[in-house]
């Protein structure tokens, strides 16, 4: 009799989803789908509203990459005014934006997944967790605790406070950094390095420990999104847009964000609140399927795969050695801790630039202009990935239309695909293990996603798993 | 000048007849809350924040429209008083979409201080599900009804300090709203002088100054005030010659 595995809710990720396998007659896997279970419409009711407001009004999207939803709002807001932030102001955004990385990766990778990396995917649940991490390898938890909270010093050294800092705005942002803090930063940066280096060296150790577990994440080939700089290199925040085939051919030329739509279609489906966003270049109609051709992925895998180098001495090494290892494109999800880890090298050593740039913080902050433009697309790459805040505004700057289009919403088809990877390997009839779960969730926790922004939502993330029948009779519901 | 003896709170002062108690309890040293009264504007005692209990009278009056009287006893903060302002100002929070993490005012706003010195975290009352468009038309300001309390402070400044009379109230109960000249975008009012009194006197963040974000209100309370004063001591100087 066919079945259908139900996973609800999915734990240590951002928001609200279930996800559900169904099983044939013979138990083999038939059809898995990741589910969000959540809505909030911040492009509803943000309509009417100023345009001044719109970076502080949807940072509360989300209370991990608040950052991001400031950052790409406020740039969102430049290109309404039709100005460029001055110099020191957009110097000290990307400084922000760098704190932002380094802490959220953090928390994705040494919090949440490296319970299920170091103390193993059939490890005991109750213990795998952050503090079963204290317990089992507490230099990691240490270390990983501190770049944290060192990316969180430097989001409140400019915005004042770690979380919601209300403080780019459109033009400029709206106080300069406190210098007291800056020498404290300066003070500790080194150590940061150090502890950054440090995990980087632990990744291989962590392939090998996981091998079916690496061949099953995801590893498919797929279109890779994001920002590069104008020369190629590693870019988080100003530059242009870049597809790369799953050989890591340019697909078309690079482009600025205000021609996004040229370049992604998006499509709803009943059963969540999350859009599928795809590449439009594939086939010209919609994505049928989890093997769909306009499928892409964006957030730290796609940055390194998108990269010709990093443009920093310890991240370019790290980054030559993952290519030594794994491939000029690294097409296992798996990997996106690898390259998180060379992503938290890569903030780190940035920020050391910033922070002992005499220049930091010096000239005006703000460009001043009235409602120039009717229309600004902003564009900045979140934690987890590509983020696109669109508005529309009257002459008045009064807010008609915002489209938001969120990391975690690129990765939905390739999260899709991963889910049925990983349940075609490790799920055999409906008796399914618990590390079977585990893995799956882990499968979706590789991408590091939050529901919340995407479906612009809130709350915990719970998992659900459903075990369906083919007529979609519930057989075994687990929830935590 | 005549006086009259009373207790505000226990302490006994002297206070000028025609003063009304809550200057003489400023005098005292007593601070009484209240959102729509701003020295130097006529009073209306439209916020009814400021209400205090008088030893022999039934009901509670407010302080900035009851002038002194002889002996009186007068209680500012009674149990009865404190629950009375937080279930009013739990009325106004409802009444609007006062969201402070995207409000220019938040930091520098009264209604804000308000909450927080009397321990308004939540509000019962279920707020209205009307949405109410900002009005950006005004080439410096702007006026966000969703953000109102209705204290009438700019129609004041507005009629009293600048003499322009732009500012005016229209409709009536939960449809009251301020109104522009006769109901047209602010950016259309031929009364409209830009001074930004109105922006000043404002207690929360309805008015604003374009372009501003954020907890970036920059304009001071006292500037309607300190007018008003400063008029004074020239009419005084008038007198005087």
């Amino acid at each position: 009799m066919p079945r259908t595995l139900l996973i609800d809710p999915v734990t240590r990720i951002e928001g609200h989803a279930k996800i559900t396998v169904r099983l044939d007659d013979a138990g083999a896997v038939q059809d898995t789908r990741f589910h969000v279970t959540e809505f909030r419409g911040f492009e509803a009711f943000c309509r009417g509203r100023s345009v001044y407001e719109m970076p502080a009004l949807t940072a509360r999207t989300c209370g991990i990459c608040p950052v991001s939803h400031v950052l790409t709002g406020a740039k969102a807001g430049d290109a309404v005014l039709g100005v460029e932030p001055p110099p020191a102001a957009r110097a000290l955004r990307r400084m922000m934006n760098l704190g932002q990385i380094l802490q959220s990766h953090s928390l994705s990778f040494f919090h949440l997944s490296a319970p299920d990396l170091l103390l193993g995917f059939d490890s005991a649940p109750g213990a795998r967790n952050v503090f079963g991490l204290i317990d089992a390898e507490p230099e990691i938890a240490r270390r990983g605790i501190r770049m944290r909270r060192f990316g969180q010093e430097v989001i409140a050294a400019l915005g004042g406070r770690k979380i919601h800092p209300a403080w780019a705005v459109p033009g400029g942002v709206l106080g300069n950094i406190d210098p007291e803090a800056v020498e404290r930063l300066r003070a500790e940066h080194e150590t940061i390095v150090h502890d950054a280096k440090w995990a980087w060296a632990r990744y291989g150790e962590l392939v090998d420990a996981h091998p079916a577990e690496v061949a099953a994440f995801g590893d498919f080939p797929s279109l890779f999104f994001g920002i590069v700089s104008p020369d190629g290199a590693w870019e988080h925040h100003d530059g242009l847009l870049r597809f790369i085939d799953a050989e890591g051919n340019r697909v078309g030329e690079d482009f600025p964000a205000e021609r996004y739509a040229e370049f992604i279609g998006e499509v709803a489906d009943a059963d969540t609140y999350l859009k599928s966003p795809y590449h439009l270049g594939a086939q010209g109609g919609a994505p049928v399927g989890p093997q769909a051709p306009g499928t892409y992925r964006v957030g730290p895998l796609a940055r390194v795969n998108l990269a010709e180098r990093m443009g920093t001495p310890l991240a370019d090494a790290a980054l030559a050695d993952f290519r030594g290892e794994f491939g000029r494109v690294p097409l296992g999800s798996f990997h996106y801790h690898g390259a998180r880890l060379i992503e938290i090298l890569a903030c780190a050593e940035q920020l050391g630039e910033l922070l002992n740039d005499p220049e930091l913080g010096s000239g005006p902050l703000r460009a001043e202009a009235g409602i120039n433009r009717l229309r600004g697309v902003g564009v900045s790459e979140a934690p987890r990935g590509t983020l696109f805040h669109d508005y529309r505004v009257d002459e008045d700057g009064r807010i008609t239309g915002v489209r938001m289009i969120i990391a975690t919403g690129h990765n939905n088809l390739a999260m899709n695909r991963t889910i049925g990877q990983i349940a075609e390997a490790f799920v055999k009839g409906p008796d399914v293990a618990e590390g079977a779960l585990n893995r799956i969730e882990a499968g979706i926790r590789a991408y590091d996603p939050c529901l919340s922004c995407s479906t612009h939502a809130v709350g915990q993330m719970p998992l659900v798993l459903r075990v369906e029948a083919a007529d979609g009779t519930l057989l075994r519901e687990l929830a935590r | 000048m005549a006086g009259v003896n009373l207790k505000i709170d226990g302490v006994e002062i002297e206070a000028p007849v025609g003063e009304n108690l809550m200057q003489a309890a400023t005098r005292a040293g007593v601070r009484v809350p209240g959102l729509c009264q701003l020295d130097g504007l006529s009073v209306v005692g439209a916020c009814r924040l400021c209400m205090v209990e008088i030893a022999g009278t039934p009901r509670p009056r407010p302080a900035c429209a009851t002038p002194v009287g002889e002996s009186m006893d007068v209680h500012t903060d009674t149990p009865r008083l404190r629950e009375h302002r937080r279930v009013l100002l739990e009325m106004l929070f409802a009444e609007g979409q006062h969201i402070c993490a995207a409000c220019v005012a938040s930091g520098a706003c009264e209604l804000q201080n308000l909450a927080a010195e009397l321990g308004v975290d939540h509000v019962n009352f279920t707020p209205p599900p009307t949405r109410l468009e900002m009005d950006l038309s005004h080439p410096r300001f702007g006026y966000d009804p969703s953000r109102c309390v209705l204290c009438t402070r700019c129609v004041r400044a507005c009629a009293e300090v600048e003499g322009a009379f732009t500012w005016g109230v229209a409709g009536r109960g939960r449809e009251t709203h301020l109104v522009a000249d006769l109901g047209v975008p602010w950016g259309e009012a031929e009364s409209c002088t830009s001074c930004g009194k109105c922006v000043s006197a404002c207690p929360v963040g309805a008015l604003f100054e374009k372009g501003t974000s954020v907890g970036e209100r920059r304009v001071t309370r006292a500037l309607v005030s300190t007018l008003t004063a400063r008029r004074d001591r020239e009419s005084h100087r008038e007198v005087l010659k």
